[in-house]
C-alpha cells in the first residue's frame, strides 16, 4: 500500500519547504558564499585596501610548509579521536547492556561526560595534566617521567586526543546501546542454543548488525574531530609545542581571528570545506554500499 | 509683569532648555581589562561622568586582548566601531596602517583644542605609540616592562643571599642551579617568552630586534634576532632546561603559577604582576632589574614596554571627538595616573604622575615597585630600545615562541631556531607591507 501524501498543487508544498530553505541559505549558504568570495581576496584588517587576488592566497597556502603539516597533524589526530572514542563507547555499551540491576544509573553517569562543553572538557584535563598545577602530572613526574606537554609534542597531542575522544564516547555509548537494543534477541539466542560462545556471538552476530550505527558514528565522530575540538585545543595547547597540535581549523581561526589575514584564513576554510564534502562523499558512496543494514 | 518674575521664568526656561540640552553624548570605550584592572576602568569612567555633564563615557568589555580589537575591527567593517578601543601593543603597527579608520590622538586634542603638550609624557611609554617623529598616535594606557621578582625564602633555602638577587645572566644561572640544588623543581622561569627573552632581551643590550629601528621608521623591517647575542642566550636557557635550572612553562602568564606555589625560585615578567605576587604569594619576594650578559658592550641599555594603549576609532562625528579630548585630557591627569599606578603596577604616562608618586613616598613603602620605572628611564633609548613596530607582531611572536620550544626541547639548536623564525618573521612582515599598501 502506497503511504506517501501527495499535494494537490505546488504551493502549498512550497510555501511548507520555505522556512526551511530560508534558513539553510541565510546560515549555511550565505556565509559559505562569504567565504568563498573572501578567500580569492587579499586586503588589510579594515577592508581599506582590499583587492581582488586570483589564486594567490590558495598558492601561498600550499606552497606553507606549516600548512601542508598541519593536514598530517589533523589526519593523526581525527582518526586517533575517532578510534578512541568509538571503541570504548562500544565496549561500555555492550556491558551496559548486560548490567540487570541499576542500569539505569550505569547509563545515566556514562552519559555525563557528553554534558560538557569541549572548552570546559579541555579545561579539565589541562588542570589535571599541566606540568605547573597538574595533580596528575605532579604524579606523573614525581614517578619519574618528564611530563611537560609544554615543550613535548607528542605528549601535548596525547592529551588533546584524550580530552577529545573522552567527551565523545558518551555520545558514542548513547548510540551503540541503542543499536544493541535493536538486535532481536532471538538471533543471538539461537546462536547461543548453537554452541556460540559470547565472543563468537558478538563478533559474528552482533558487530555486524551494528554496522550501521558504526558507520553513522564513524562519520559524526570524524567531523567531531574536525570542527568541534577547537575548544579542547584552544585550552589545553594553543597549538603549541611548536605547531604540534594545530589542527586545520584551530589555523582558520587563529589566522583569521588572531592574525587578522581575512583572504588566508578563508582560502583554508574552503580547502577545510572541500575536504569535508570530499570525505562525506567517499563514505556514503563507497562505504555505505558495503554496509548491511538489517 | 513684575521683573522679579521675569526672571523667574526665563530661568526656569533656561533650566529647561538647558535640561534638555544635557542629554550627554555617550562615548562608547571598548576594552579588554579584568578583575582589579576592570574595576578601575569603571571607576575612572564613572568618575569622569560624574565630574562633567556634557559626555558619557560607557566601558564595555570585549574579552582578551585580541578578541576586543577583533571586534572593533569587525565593528568598524559594519559601520558602528566604538568611540575608543583599547589595543595591545602587538597591534599596533595594524592600527597605524588603517589610516582613515582611526583617529591619531595629536590631531584629535589639536582639533579639539584641548592642551596637550607631548613632552609631558614618558618618552619611554609614548615613543612606542608614537610616529618616527614624535607624534602620538593613540594614548599609552596599561603600560608594564619585564622584571625580575625572586623569592627570599627559596634564596635562603639554597645558601644564597636572600637580599642579593644576581645582576647577571652568568650569576642568574649560577643561583638557579643552587636553587635545584636545594630542591626546588625549577630554578627560574619566564613569562611572556618572547617578548622578555627576545624584544626586551635585544633592546636591554642595545641590540637591534629589526632594521629600520626595529619597524619604528618603516613597513619594510626586517627581523634579526638570529644575530650571535640573542643564539648565545638562547643555546644557554636550552641548556639550562635540560637541568630545569631554568624551566620553560608556557608562552604567556601560565607560568606565574609556578611561582606562586613556591616551584620556581626566580621569574622574569611583567612588572604588572606585582599586585598578583604580593597578593597570592606566601614567601616575601623582591623585585629586581633584568639580568644582563657583561661581556656586551652598552648593556644594559633600557627596557621597552609592554601592554596596551587607547585607539580613537575615524568617521565619529566632531562633538563626539570633543568629548574623547577631554576624557584622554582627564585620564593624564595626575590623579588617575597616580592611582592607576600604584594600585595596578602599570607605569604612570606622564612625567608629573611619577614625580608625584616618587613625592608621595610611596616607592619606600613598596620596595621594588619603582625598578621598572628606573629600568626604562635609567638611559635615554636608542634606536634598538625605543620600541618596536612590526606588523602581523601577534603571528611573529608566536612563532618565535614555537622556536624557542623547539630549541628548549633540543628538537633545534639555537641558531636553527633563530633563523627559522626570522625567515618564517619575515614572510609574515613582507605578507602585511603588501596586504596594507
Amino acid at each position: 500500500m502506497e503511504r506517501r501524501v501527495v499535494f494537490a498543487g505546488w504551493l502549498c508544498p512550497a510555501v511548507l519547504l520555505l522556512p526551511q530553505m530560508a534558513v539553510t541559505l541565510v546560515f549555511f549558504f550565505w556565509p559559505a558564499g562569504q567565504a568563498v568570495v573572501q578567500s580569492f581576496r587579499r586586503g588589510d584588517a579594515f577592508g581599506l585596501a582590499t583587492r581582488f587576488a586570483g589564486i594567490e592566497n590558495f598558492t601561498q597556502l600550499f606552497a606553507d610548509p606549516n600548512y601542508l603539516a598541519s593536514f598530517g597533524v589533523t589526519a593523526l589526530f581525527s582518526l586517533s579521536v575517532a578510534v578512541l572514542a568509538l571503541a570504548p563507547g562500544l565496549l561500555l555499551a555492550v556491558m551496559a547492556d548486560r548490567v540487570v540491576r541499576g542500569a539505569a544509573l550505569y547509563k545515566t553517569v556514562l552519559l555525563i561526560p557528553y554534558a560538557i562543553a569541549p572548552a570546559i572538557a579541555g579545561v579539565l584535563w589541562m588542570f589535571l595534566f599541566n606540568p605547573a598545577i597538574g595533580v596528575l602530572a605532579a604524579g606523573l613526574n614525581r614517578a619519574g617521567l618528564d611530563w611537560n606537554y609544554l615543550l613535548d609534542g607528542p605528549q601535548a597531542m596525547l592529551l588533546v586526543i584524550l580530552a577529545a575522544a573522552w567527551k565523545q564516547i558518551s555520545y558514542n555509548f548513547l548510540f551503540f546501546l541503542a543499536g544493541l537494543q535493536a538486535i532481536p534477541p532471538s538471533l543471538i539466542e539461537a546462536s547461543a542454543i548453537d554452541g556460540a560462545s559470547p565472543r563468537r556471538r558478538f563478533w559474528t552476530i552482533v558487530f555486524p548488525l551494528l554496522a550501521p550505527t558504526s558507520f553513522f558514528l564513524l562519520v559524526v565522530n570524524i567531523v567531531y574531530a574536525f570542527f568541534d575540538t577547537f575548544g579542547v585545543i584552544h585550552n589545553v595547547t594553543q597549538g603549541g609545542p611548536g605547531q604540534a597540535t594545530e589542527i586545520l581549523v584551530y589555523k582558520v581561526w587563529y589566522d583569521g581571528v588572531v592574525g587578522l589575514d581575512l583572504g588566508g584564513s578563508a582560502a583554508q576554510s574552503v580547502v577545510l570545506m572541500a575536504i569535508v564534502v570530499a570525505l562525506t562523499g567517499i563514505q556514503f558512496r563507497f562505504i555505505e554500499r558495503r554496509v548491511h543494514y538489517a | 509683569m513684575h521683573p522679579k518674575i521675569l526672571a523667574g521664568a526665563a530661568a526656569a526656561f533656561f533650566a529647561l532648555a538647558g535640561s534638555a540640552a544635557a542629554d550627554p553624548v555617550e562615548l562608547q570605550w571598548w576594552h579588554a581589562m579584568t578583575a582589579v584592572n576592570g574595576d578601575r576602568v569603571n571607576q575612572i569612567a564613572a568618575d569622569f561622568n560624574k565630574m562633567q555633564s556634557d559626555y558619557k563615557v560607557v566601558p564595555v568589555f570585549k574579552g582578551s586582548y585580541a578578541e576586543t580589537m577583533t571586534a572593533a575591527i569587525a565593528a568598524y567593517r559594519a559601520g558602528n566601531a566604538p568611540d575608543i578601543v583599547q589595543v595591545f601593543e602587538v597591534g599596533t603597527a595594524t592600527m597605524m596602517a588603517a589610516k582613515g579608520a582611526i583617529k591619531p590622538v595629536y590631531q584629535l586634542m589639536a582639533d579639539a583644542g584641548e592642551p596637550f603638550d607631548p613632552s609631558a609624557y614618558l618618552p619611554a611609554v609614548t615613543a612606542y605609540y608614537s610616529t618616527a617623529d614624535g607624534k602620538m598616535l593613540s594614548l599609552p594606557f596599561n603600560s608594564s616592562t619585564p622584571v625580575v621578582y625572586w623569592n627570599k625564602d627559596a634564596f635562603k633555602k639554597a645558601g644564597l643571599d636572600p637580599d642579593t638577587p644576581p645582576k647577571t645572566w652568568p650569576e642568574t644561572f649560577a643561583a638557579a642551579k643552587k636553587l635545584r640544588a636545594a630542591g626546588l623543581n625549577c630554578g627560574f622561569t619566564s613569562a611572556w617568552v618572547s617578548w622578555v627573552q627576545i624584544e626586551n632581551f635585544s633592546a636591554w643590550h642595545n641590540i637591534p630586534i629589526g632594521t629600520k629601528a626595529n619597524g619604528l621608521e618603516g613597513a619594510d623591517t626586517e627581523l634579526e634576532i638570529n644575530n650571535p647575542t640573542v643564539v648565545r642566550h638562547v643555546a644557554n636557557l636550552a641548556e639550562a632546561q635540560k637541568d630545569k635550572s631554568f624551566d620553560y612553562s608556557g608562552r604567556t602568564t601560565e607560568p606565574e603559577a609556578r611561582f606562586l606555589n613556591g616551584d620556581c625560585g626566580m621569574i622574569q615578567d611583567s612588572s604588572a604582576a606585582y599586585g598578583l605576587f604580593s597578593k597570592s604569594l606566601k614567601a616575601p619576594f623582591g623585585v629586581t632589574e633584568l639580568p644582563y650578559y657583561p661581556d656586551v658592550k652598552g648593556a644594559p641599555q633600557n627596557s621597552i614596554i609592554g601592554g596596551a594603549s587607547l585607539w580613537v576609532m575615524g568617521g565619529k562625528p566632531a562633538e563626539h571627538y570633543k568629548g574623547v579630548a577631554k576624557f584622554f585630557a582627564y585620564l593624564s591627569g595626575i590623579p588617575v595616573q597616580v592611582k592607576w599606578h600604584e594600585d595596578t603596577g602599570y607605569l604612570p604616562i606622564t612625567k608629573a604622575a611619577y614625580a608625584a608618586t616618587k613625592a608621595s613616598g610611596f616607592y619606600e613603602q613598596h620596595p621594588g615597585t619603582e625598578t621598572a620605572l628606573k629600568q626604562m628611564t635609567g638611559k635615554p633609548p636608542t634606536e634598538n630600545s625605543r620600541g618596536l613596530r612590526f606588523g602581523n607582531l601577534v603571528q611573529i611572536r608566536d612563532i618565535i615562541a614555537e622556536d624557542l620550544e623547539a630549541a628548549f626541547s633540543g628538537k633545534e639548536s639555537a641558531k636553527a631556531a633563530m633563523d627559522d623564525a626570522v625567515k618564517r618573521g619575515n614572510a609574515l612582515l613582507r605578507q602585511f607591507q603588501r596586504n596594507t599598501q
